[in-house]
Order: structure tokens, then C-alpha cells, then sequence
């Protein structure tokens, strides 16, 4: 670590200019998110407290190609899941998924504009990163999609109630029941990002929007969010108990092996 | 344009969209071939032609219907079937 309002971290690094904070993912293969980032994202939220006097705007971005982030790491998931007790894997996903929802609950309550600039993969856990932003601008080959279901298993990083909160009802099944995965420009027309950009374009755009958030007055901006994006904290903490249940059953240890162990080119499909 | 004609066209198009963003000189695609194989494309890229597909056509291709396919030939009646 550099100092607070400067930090590289082996999955995440963040800095702070011009009053915007930028917080860049970076952990191959596709920023997968398990113990480490997790550790890194809290150290984050501990110094959000220090990073958010200075500024007006965050923005989240990766910096690898395969795009934003492809979720939750599902091979550390199963290899935890292989080597504790059941009892013991049980409380261990409840303690991760408790600890990531205080930190995407910190994000989604920032008292700044919060932005993703995604690109390519944001699939699962990256998608419900970047629902916990105010705004989400996307490349046009961005990928969004929640493949839980393939697992035996719903969202896990509130990725319901947030969608709940953000789009209709219908489409929101449409995603969850057929786990397809949808481009920018449709995740544009049900409104769930609102610029699409370019190829490779989406942090510049995110910047020259900050820029414009910059402009206005912080308290007025905050007072907007505070009334417009409440955080949906009773159907967060529902969607914890559903998934730890969901979790128990063996037909989710069965789905992660096979994941794990797949040579299928499209491993992510039902 | 008949059918056979506009699927001809289609097919094409996709052959040279995926020659050109995955720096495959064209003539070494094939209609019939295993375009993961020909591409040399793992599980993300293929969500890259997916989407570069779902850009030039302007159609939506939900992913299980592509499930199972292999060839380009293939994939073009899929997406000729949302034109």
C-alpha cells in the first residue's frame, strides 16, 4: 500500500484524482471474485470512509480484456466446499456472502456517484458489482448475465433485490429463469445501463461523466440518491438465508464439480 | 433476394466477421468447419462472437439455443431464423 488515497493490491488498486476515485480490477483470468479480492474490496470500504472526503464520483473498472468480471470464483467455492465438513462450508459461505454484501452495501450507499465502466464479461458476482453502482456505462461488446441457476443456486451478492429495484419485474425473470446472457444494447433498453459506448470506450466515457457529476453541488447530489436509490436491506438479508439454503443441498456440490471439471467450451450455459 | 441467396449472405458475413476480430485470414474458414477449432476460441472469446454477431445483425441470440453448435453453416440458420 502506498498511502490511503493510493493503494495496489495484487486484485484491485484504486487512486484518487481530480476528485474522482477510481478503483481498477485486475486479478486473472477475469477478476473471479473469492477470498482475496473480498479482502482487498474490504480494505477498500475501510478507506472509502478517508478516499470519499476528496471526491465526488467512483468509478469501477477492470483492466483486462476479458472484461469487467465473471462473478464469484466458483473453483475456490467448490475446493472449500471439498475440503471442510458440511457444517463448517456452510458457515463458511455465509461468513463471504455476509462480508461482501457490507461492502457492496458501502458502495451502493456511497455519498458519491458511483460508476461502472464495464466491458466484456460481466457475468454473476461482477454483474451485481456493478448493480450496487448509480450508473452503469458499458462497451457495446459488454455481456451481462446470472447464471446461478445452472449451479442450483440464485445470486448471491444481491443481485435480486438490486435488479428489483433498478428494472421490471418480467425482465428480471427473463435473466434469472433462462440464465441467458444479454449485450449492452439491451441492457440499454430494459435500463439497466445507460450509456453504451464504443469498443473500449466506456472508461473514457466514465470519466467525462464524472466530470459532468463534478459540476453540481455534493450534498444536492447526495440528497437525490438518498430519495431516488434506497437500499433494499431486508430482501438483501432474505437473499443470504435463500441462498445458504439453497447452498446445503447436493445438487449444488454436483453443479459446481461439473463446472469445475468442464471442458465445454460454453461452461457457464445451463 | 430468395431465401437460399440471403442465408448465402449471411453466412458470409459471419465468416468474415469472425476472420476479422479473431486475425484468422478468411479463406481458411469453412462453412461446415468447427469454428472453435478454426478459431482457436475458448468459453469467453465465444461470448465475444456472440456479441460481435449480436452487433452486425441486430438480432438478440439467447445463448441455449446456440447450445450445440459448432459450425458456421449452423450458426447462420440461427441467427437467418431472428432476421
Amino acid at each position: 500500500m502506498l498511502s490511503a488515497k493510493q493503494c495496489k493490491g495484487q486484485a484491485l488498486s484504486w487512486q484518487v484524482q481530480g476528485g474522482v476515485i477510481e478503483l481498477a480490477l485486475h486479478r486473472e483470468p477475469c477478476n473471479e471474485l473469492g477470498s482475496l479480492s473480498l479482502v482487498e474490496f474490504e480494505k477498500f470500504a475501510s478507506a472509502l470512509d478517508d478516499l470519499e472526503k476528496d471526491a465526488h464520483t467512483l468509478i469501477l473498472y477492470s483492466e483486462l480484456k476479458c472484461g469487467f468480471c465473471a462473478g464469484a470464483d466458483l473453483r475456490e467455492l467448490y475446493q472449500q466446499s471439498q475440503t471442510r465438513g458440511k457444517l463448517q462450508a456452510s458457515r463458511g459461505v455465509r461468513d463471504f456472502l455476509e462480508r461482501i454484501h457490507r461492502v457492496l452495501n458501502r458502495i451502493d450507499s456511497a455519498p458519491l456517484t458511483t460508476i461502472a465502466a464495464v466491458h466484456g464479461v460481466t457475468f454473476g458476482g461482477g454483474f451485481e458489482l456493478a448493480l450496487a453502482c448509480d450508473l452503469i456505462i458499458a462497451d457495446k461488446m459488454a455481456r451481462f448475465c446470472f447464471p446461478e441457476l445452472r449451479l442450483g443456486l440464485i445470486p448471491g451478492f444481491g443481485g435480486i433485490p438490486r435488479l428489483k429495484r433498478d428494472l421490471g419485474n418480467a425482465f428480471v425473470r427473463d435473466l434469472l429463469l433462462t440464465g441467458r446472457s444479454v449485450n449492452a444494447t439491451k441492457a440499454q433498453q430494459v435500463g439497466l445501463v445507460s450509456q453504451v459506448v464504443s469498443e473500449g470506450e466506456a472508461l473514457r466515457a466514465a470519466r467525462a461523466t464524472a466530470a459532468q457529476v463534478g459540476k453540481f453541488d455534493r450534498q444536492t447530489s447526495l440528497t437525490a440518491k438518498r430519495f431516488i436509490k434506497p437500499i433494499p436491506l431486508d430482501e438483501l438479508r432474505k437473499e443470504i438465508d435463500i441462498f445458504c439454503e439453497l447452498f446445503a443441498r447436493s445438487a449444488v456440490q454436483a453443479g459446481l464439480k461439473r463446472f469445475v471439471e468442464s471442458t465445454d467450451a460454453q461452461p457457464y450455459l445451463p | 433476394m430468395t431465401f437460399m441467396e440471403t442465408a448465402g449472405k449471411t453466412l458470409d458475413e459471419i465468416l468474415t466477421l469472425a476472420a476479422a476480430h479473431f486475425k484468422v485470414p478468411r479463406e481458411q474458414l469453412s462453412p461446415d468447419e468447427d469454428f472453435f477449432k478454426a478459431l482457436r476460441i475458448d468459453s469467453l472469446q465465444t461470448l465475444d462472437l456472440l456479441t460481435k454477431l449480436e452487433n452486425h445483425f441486430r438480432v438478440e441470440l439467447p445463448d441455449y439455443e446456440l447450445q450445440g453448435v459448432t459450425d458456421f453453416r449452423t450458426l447462420a440458420t440461427k441467427i437467418q431464423a431472428r432476421l
